[in-house]
This record gives C-alpha cells, structure tokens and sequence, in this order.
C-alpha cells in the first residue's frame, strides 16, 4: 500500500521519463535531503559530522564511481585507490604550484587528471576481460602507488613524503568547521549522484549495460566497444579522483601514498559486492556497511569494556564484521540494495499480500 | 527461559555495563589509547600500548595516580588505519574531566592523520621513536614531541656506531653500506640524509627498495650479496619484512653482525621467526630490554601478580613492552611537570603540553623512578621537541636481545637540526603558520 502506484497516471512522455517515476520514491528522496542538509546538522555533533559521515558520503562516492564501471559496464577494476590518490596528489599540486586555483576548479581539474590515468589503464580492457583485466589494473594501483612514493615532486619535495591540504576558502568563506565540511562533501556528492543516475538510465548507460551483458551482441547491435569501455574508465576514475581529493583534503588533511594502498581498493569493491552490482543506492548501502559497520561495532565494545579483554574484543570485532558480510551474502547474493526493492515490492502490496 | 525473562535479563547485563562505563565523578587524568591488537603489526600496537597502560596501572594501584590524581584510559582499536585512527581521536578528544591529555598514535601514518587535529585541540601527540621528524621543531609544531630519538638522528647514529666499529670517522671513507628499505614514504624518509652523509664521510651508499609487506628480497638479497658486496647492510622495514632481511642474509650468508637495523627491526617480534638465522643481528634500540629493572618489578608486583596485566605476562620487559612503559614514564613525567605548574588536579592538553615541553628526565631522577639504565637522559625545550637523540646498540644472542654497546651513542646534531629547520620552515610556510618564539617561551 505504501509503494502503491495506482492513481499515478503518466499523461506525457516527459512524466514517464522522469528519473524517478513513483511519487513515493520522489517525495522520500527529498525528504531524505533535506535532513540530511537541515535535519542532521542541527542534531549531529562535531564528532558524527566529522568522522563518521564525511568518510562515509566520500566513500559512497569512490564506490559509485567503481561501480559505474564493474556494476554498470561489467569491468573489474583492483585499481580504485590508485585513482582516489591520483585525484588526492593532483588537487594538492594544483593548489600548492598555482595558490590563486579556487578549490573546487582544483577538483575538477584533479577528476579530470585521474580520468585521464584511468583512460591511460582502461586500454589493456580492449583485449583482456574478467580476471585478467582485474590483474591489469592492479599494475594501475601498483604503478600509481610507487610512482607517487618514488619521485620527490609529487608531494613537493616533502621531507616525510606526504601531502597536507591546505586551508580550504571558497569565496572567501573558510570551510573550517565539521558541519561546513560535511554540507560541502554532501553537496559535492549529491551532484555527482544525480549525474550518474542520468549516465546509467540514458544512452550511455544502456550501452554499459549491453557491454556488460554480452559485449559480442553489443558490438553487433552497433555500440563501439572500445569507446564504451574507455568512456566507462573514464568516468569511473573521475569519481574515484574526486573521491580521493575529498578524502584528502576534507577528511585526513595530512596524507601519504600509503593511505592509498590495495587494501582500500579491495575495501571499495567489497562496498559495491555487499551494497549491489549496478545500483546507485548499493554504492551508499555498501558504503555505509563497510564505513560504519566496524565503527559502531568498535563503540558497542566500548560499552563491554572492562568484562572482556581488550585483546578479545578487538578480535570479536573482524569476527562479528565478517560474520555479518556472509551472513548478508548468503541471504542476499545480489546485495543490500536487492534487500531495498524486495522490500519496496512487499510494502507495495502491504498489508494485504496474496 | 521465555523471551519476558531474557529481556529482562538482557536489560539487567546492558545496565550493568553502563554503570562500568559511567564516568568518575571525581578529577581523572584521561589519556585516549589507540591501540592495534589486530592485524599484521599487532605485536606493536598490544606490546606498547600493554606496556604503557600497565605503567598506569602501577601508578594507580601504587600511589593513587599522579598526586593523588588518578590516570583514566580508554582503548579504541585503530586496525593501524589512519581512517579509523581520526574516528577514535574524535571521540575520544572530550573525554574525561578536561579532555584528552596526551595522545601516542603508535603510527607514522596515523600521526599524519591527527597531527592538524591535534595542534587545533591543543592536544600534544606523544611519538616516541616515529612521527613526523621535522616536527622537532616546537616552533612550527608546538603540539607533536616525536620524543627520545627521531628517524634522522637515529641514520646520523648508525653511521657514529658504523665509525665506531671501523675505527674511527676517517675509516668510513671507501666503505661500502647498502641500505634496504620499505619501499614507502617511510622507508624512503631518511634517504636523503644517507646519501648526504655519504658525500660527507666519502663512504657509497645504495638504496634497495622493497615492496611492501616485504616478504619477496630474493632478488634484491642477489643484487646485494653478489653485486654490491656491501660492508655494511642498513635494514628499515617493520613488521614481517625484518625477519625475512634477517633470513635472506643468513641465505647469502652474509654476516648477521654486519646487518644492522632500525629500532622497528629490533624486537623479538623480528628476532624469533628467524631462527638461529638471528643470531649476532643488531639493531638500534632507544632503551634497554629485559625486567631487571625496580620500575618493571613494581609492575609485577601491583599490576600482574593482581591479575590486572593489559598484556599476556610473559611479554613483559620484552622490547615492545619496555618501549610502553617508557611512553608512561614520559607521560607520567610530563603530568608531573604540569602540576607543579598548573596545581594538582585535572590537566587538559594544553597543559600537559607545557609539561612535555620541560621535561628533563636527569640520571637522579631516572633513578628514582626505579628506570636505571632503561632509558637516556632526556631534556625537552620549546625549542627541542626530540629530548636528547641518543641511542645504543643490541645484538641477538638467540634468546634475547644484549646491549652492546655500553655508552649512548650521540647523533649528528648539527647536521640533523639543519635539515630540520628547512623542512619545517617549508611546512610553515606551505601552512601559513608562524612560528613561536622559543625565547620567549619560559
């Protein structure tokens, strides 16, 4: 009954387009947004806003990005830390080596370099696929990682080898406080959220999936495969820098190479495996899974504090964690967000099912 | 049991915890301790943090705390992740009556994660043999004490120590020394200054990279052992890496006496897995291991023998462990300072800070802290973060770890301070910050 969309009469082709076509979803989204813009800066402190949401939207966002391109064009990629460094080094040398780069041009201009490294890696997708081409673009997280670590004037000749974000004013306004911070990364965010939702449901998008489903029959239909490919690398490492220079810059504020390692790539595709290949909201679900999983495991330890051993509850926390991801594998292979649409088909048909 | 039962039970269990959890209505001087039990270096993370928390412990049961005011400390599991490193630092930084006092990340990369934070909080961070080692500068970093020896003076000692062994410093000039290393911003971090110093004393140096965690050096080992022929071997890695030196010179057969670690290289940790391969393994070290020691008896005695020990017995006065109870006599120290300054009470941060900066640890008090021989003189300043920079030297016995060299070996100073001074001038500058006065400071 709550899902019901009975009476939701589409009357042009502009309505039946509209990204999302059932009022309910439309009316949930908004409110959604706005807490999260109003609601949750008025109610969260300095230590929600500052450590556990800002690393949480900025890994949703690595996670879309990774997704575009595994869940929606159906290349595996081990190289998505390698491109969130990519990003993070970039922003700090356009800032550091031009100071009159407004930040966010700085982001951009850092998504569009890291796009360009994952153009540079995405060729070997043109003739390898599956396994293969996950083993190809780990040389991109390998390559990147030792690049960055091996010549001085990526991090400015830094004696410790690691970059620091400057101060970051827009406009004159300095982003200093944890709720500025955390209305700029949702901003940032939302928008790029919004952009790839449109990606995934328009041209570009369709010919992802076709490549993905079977990229013979796409070739046949007349999709040019290696534009497709290159495009989906493209933009996926775009997000991925983004994401990285967020992470560099709104979170950490201090960075090596290393915070970069394979470890977080793996970290991102768990996100999208646990969250749902080929969905928006999956990239968020999975995010907020591995983010704030182990977190909230961490404090609920807290609270145990002093009957267990320390060295326990450190352990039960991976225990618990892991047991959590197999268990929600098992339950649902295809990912939370699978969990979400056959929770919205029960709720339409709520609380009279047949 | 019915489910009315078990709710009630469960509530019964959840109170319980709460009441554990509740804070002391009285003063309590909190310290946060970011700890790492699991992972590949947990052995780091539970030896030191154990150790420190134990020296706490001892404090407390002993002598009530620090004048009478208790220490308070609360773990939080950082998985040796700079993410997770900044989660506990924001939750913990409030705790306790005034806040975090001190903070010891037990990480390079996890320091960088909180140094800004920190220096914002007016929280000092406590990095004893890590960190950032520009940070010496209490001028640009009034907040981060990479305490005891940093990376830099530790590279100018090893050569001393290298000088010493030949000869003398003319007899450096032609040696050959080989410098293996984890190929990341922290094993690179000292490469500069070897080859400065190779320029200086007329010896060759080469760096070897190795990737990262460090288990494959066969080639590399080849490239040494048979190519470069070294004299010397320089070994900076961590965790699994060490050992695997350690067995790939053995392999090469190349003198164990002559291989030479940093002091993350030279714990049991690193020694054991290796085997008899250990044996006459050195390494630098900035205290002293072992028990014999008043300050770890008293531990035994009103922490262990209690059945209140944060670490598993028989680790005790290993070197990961006496490492942590050094970090607790310099926060204890620190804490001391501070009071006789501020009153006796609850310190904040800021406070404490004043006190690390004046500290000075003299053989006397040394003494009566019961910690003879386990650690240097130390002497803080405004203008010196670091404390003193001395250092010794161990060798593997193939049970346990031997200071062999009787006297602290001094750094290079002048050359270390030099170089640290540009680089946090560059920091300051990049920053926007402005440096203290020192003279000023009193």
């Amino acid at each position: 009954m709550l899902y019901r969309e009975s009476g939701q009469f589409k009357t042009s082709y502009v309505r039946d387009q509209a990204i999302f076509p059932i009022a309910q979803d439309r009316w949930g989204l908004f409110l959604l947004l706005l807490f999260a813009a109003v609601g949750v800066p008025l109610i969260a402190n300095e230590y929600w806003l500052g450590s556990i949401l800002i690393p949480f939207l900025i890994f949703s966002l690595a996670a879309l990005g990774l997704n575009l391109l595994t869940g929606y064009a159906g290349q595996l990629s081990l190289g998505t830390a390698g491109f969130m460094a990519v990003g993070a080094f970039a922003t700090y040398n356009l800032v550091v080596r031009i100071p009159e780069m407004p930040i966010l041009l700085a982001f951009v201009l850092a998504g569009l370099i890291a796009a360009g490294v994952g153009l540079l890696f995405g060729l070997p997708s043109l003739r390898i696929k599956g396994f293969y081409l996950a083993v190809a673009t780990l040389a991109a997280q390998f390559t990147i990682e030792w690049v960055l670590t091996s010549f001085g004037w990526f991090t400015n000749y830094d004696a410790s080898g690691v970059i620091s974000a400057p101060p970051i004013v827009i406009l004159g306004y300095a982003f200093d406080t944890a709720v500025s911070r955390y209305l700029l990364t949702l901003g940032i965010v939302v928008l790029l959220a919004l952009v790839a939702k449109n990606l995934v449901r328009g041209a570009i998008g369709r010919s992802w999936m076709a490549v993905r489903d079977m990229d013979v029959a796409a070739e046949v239909i007349g999709i040019r495969l290696y534009r497709t490919k290159l495009l989906a690398f493209a933009v996926s490492s775009f997000y991925c820098g983004i994401a990285g220079a967020l992470w560099a810059f709104l979170y950490l504020g201090t960075v090596e190479p290393q915070a970069f390692d394979l470890n977080r790539s793996f970290q991102v595709l768990f996100m999208i495996i646990v969250g749902g290949l080929g969905s928006i909201l999956g990239s968020f679900l999975g995010a907020a899974f591995i983010v704030l999983l182990p977190i909230l495991l961490n404090n609920a330890a807290v609270l145990l504090g002093g009957q267990v051993r320390a060295d326990t509850l450190s352990n039960l926390e991976l225990i618990v964690f892991g047991g959590l991801i197999v268990f929600f594998l098992i339950v649902e292979p295809h990912g939370l967000a699978r969990l979400w649409q056959i929770a919205k088909e029960k709720l339409r048909l709520w609380p009279f099912p047949y | 049991m019915n489910s009315g039962k078990r709710l009630v039970a469960g509530g019964a269990i959840l109170l319980a915890a709460l009441a554990v959890s509740l804070p002391a209505a009285a003063d309590e001087l909190f310290v946060p301790m970011p700890i790492y039990r699991t992972g590949p270096y947990a052995a780091g993370g539970s030896g030191i943090g154990g150790g420190t928390e134990d020296y706490f412990a001892m404090l407390n049961a002993r002598d009530g705390g620090i004048n009478g005011i208790p220490i308070a400390w609360e773990e939080c599991e950082t998985a040796y992740q700079p993410d997770r490193m900044v989660e506990c630092y924001e939750r913990q930084k409030n705790e306790g009556t005034k806040g975090a006092t001190v903070i010891n990340p037990l990480g390079t990369g996890l320091t960088y994660a909180i140094l800004e934070r920190a220096a914002q909080d007016k929280i000092p961070l406590l990095t004893l043999g890590y960190g950032r080692t520009d940070a010496t500068d209490g001028s640009v970093f009034p907040y981060a004490f990479p305490m005891v020896v940093n990376y830099w003076s530790q590279a100018t000692a090893m050569v001393e120590y290298i000088a010493q062994e030949s000869g003398g410093k003319d007899k450096l000039k032609g040696l050959k020394i080989a410098r293996i290393y984890h190929d990341s911003a922290y094993g690179k971090e000292t490469e500069f200054l070897w080859d400065e110093m190779a320029e200086m004393y007329g010896f060759e140096i080469r760096h070897f990279p190795v990737a990262h965690p460090g288990l494959d050096q066969k080639a590399t080992w080849l490239q040494i052992a048979r190519r470069f022929k070294p004299d010397w071997v320089i070994s900076r890695g961590f965790g699994v890496m060490c050992s695997t030196t350690v067995m790939e010179a053995a392999r090469a057969q190349f003198p164990r006496e002559r291989l030479l670690g940093i002091w993350w290289c030279g714990s049991e940790e690193d020694a054991i897995p290796a085997g008899s391969a250990a044996v006459g393994y050195r390494t630098t070290t900035f205290h002293a291991p072992g028990s014999d020691f008043p300050v770890i008896d008293e531990i035994v005695k009103y922490v262990h023998d209690r059945g209140n020990g944060n670490v598993e017995r028989d680790r005790v006065g290993s070197i990961y462990y006496n490492r942590g109870v050094l970090q607790g006599i310099i926060i204890a120290e620190a804490m001391r300072k501070a009071m006789e300054k501020f009153g006796v009470g609850a310190l904040s941060g800021e406070q404490v800070q004043w006190g690390m900066e004046h500290l000075d640890f003299t053989l006397g008090r040394i003494q009566e802290l019961g910690a003879e021989g386990l650690m240097p003189p130390i002497k803080t300043s405004c203008y010196d973060h670091e404390g003193g920079g001395l250092v010794k030297v161990q060798e593997w016995d193939g049970a346990k770890w031997k200071i062999i060299t009787p006297d602290w070996i001094k750094p290079d100073h002048d050359l270390v301070r030099a170089e640290i001074e540009k680089s946090a001038a560059k920091y300051a500058a990049e920053k926007g910050i402005t440096p203290r006065d020192c003279s000023a400071e009193n």
